[in-house]
């Protein structure tokens, strides 16, 4: 099993139009999907008879704000414990509809993941049964790694311009 | 043990006579809390671990009367904050801070408490001092277990001159007012 083999099982099982992208770095086979495919791939990689890729090991998102129409992501980490191979799957969401069908149906652990993405970067996961904030204070009005916010704390008194020399 | 040193506090300023000493009685309670704070330490990050060394043997804040960690903020004196307090952590240092019995007084150590420190980032609060009064900063990233115990010594400064009922007075009020705390 290669990941040339996962590849071509990939784009026969779901098309070159669901499955493309695909390129090997490190080793790891990437592989990007689309919104209305991510859950059925996944349940077929889940209950594929060779491949088992069984185990979420992560779920994160990212935001490229200069890409147009695919402004924010999610990546997914799998891994097939039995035959100890990795596959990052990838699918990109446009910022008016930032959108994505929750797989807690498949992976538990995907529960506060995706909790976090939201928190971080505002995705909606849909159908996801607890979509609140899990690590910033409850009353944060904005979703802080979006890179349209400075990381900096807004409130800071202490580095003024004479101190640093600016 | 002949050659060992005992030093004890001096008696504050008064009139000695034989079977009695006559002073005021602000002097004597001063005395008595400012040997005797219990702290309260509140430790979140590495300068917690300095805090640590300064309560061990070596450094030994128990030579200040202070060797009884107060895990109840009810019967602490001192609140010692050491280390980064993020914004979620933020209302329950305030919580602690209220639940604390006057006379109480704050000691911050270390950049992060002092200041937010190194992390200028959207997840910390930069300074505890924008949510709870603080009597005594102590620089440092962290700072040495002499410089906490230099902190902790201007701590007891203010406790021995401080006024019987300093929760009456105007000002402190008015202090307390401006973190929104009755």
């Amino acid at each position: 099993m290669t990941n040339e083999q996962i590849a071509q099982d990939l784009i026969a099982q779901f098309g070159e139009d669901n499955i493309f992208g695909i390129v090997e770095n490190y080793g790891i086979l990437n592989v990007t999907t689309t919104t209305d495919t991510i859950v059925p791939l996944m349940h077929y990689l889940y209950q594929h008879p060779t491949f088992k890729f069984q185990f979420l090991t992560d779920l994160g998102g990212i935001h490229f704000p200069d890409v147009p129409s695919h402004e924010f992501g999610v990546i997914y980490h799998l891994h097939s414990l039995e035959n100890n191979v990795r596959l990052i799957i990838k699918l990109y969401v446009s910022r008016e509809n930032i959108v994505v069908p929750t797989i807690t149906g498949l992976y538990a652990c995907a529960n506060w993941m995706e909790r976090e993405a939201f928190d971080f970067y505002g995705i909606i996961f849909s159908g996801h049964p607890k979509l609140e904030r899990i690590l910033n204070a409850e009353d944060m009005d904005y979703h802080p790694l979006r890179k349209e916010y400075p990381l900096e704390d807004a409130t800071r008194q202490d580095k003024i311009d004479a101190l640093f020399g600016r | 043990m002949s050659d060992r040193i005992i030093k004890t506090v001096d008696a504050p300023e008064g009139i000695e006579g034989q079977g009695f000493f006559a002073g005021k009685l602000d002097d004597f309670v001063g005395l008595a809390r400012a040997n005797s704070l219990w702290p309260l330490p509140f430790a979140t990050s590495c300068c917690g671990i300095e805090f640590m060394a300064t309560a061990g043997s070596h450094y030994d804040i128990s030579r200040f009367g202070s060797e009884r960690m107060s895990f109840s903020a009810r019967q602490a004196d001192i609140l010692m904050v050491m280390g980064t307090i993020s914004k979620k952590m933020g209302p329950v240092l305030k919580q602690v801070y209220l639940q604390m019995a006057e006379p109480r007084w704050v000691l911050s150590v270390g950049a992060c408490a002092s200041s937010g420190g190194i992390f200028d980032t959207y997840s910390v609060l930069q300074g505890i001092d924008r949510i709870i009064p603080v009597d005594v900063y102590v620089p440092g990233c962290p700072p040495r277990p002499e410089q906490i115990l230099d902190g902790f010594m201007q701590i007891q400064e203010i406790a021995k001159s401080e006024q019987r009922r300093r929760r009456e007075s105007p000002e402190y009020k008015a202090l307390l007012a401006s973190y929104g705390i009755e």
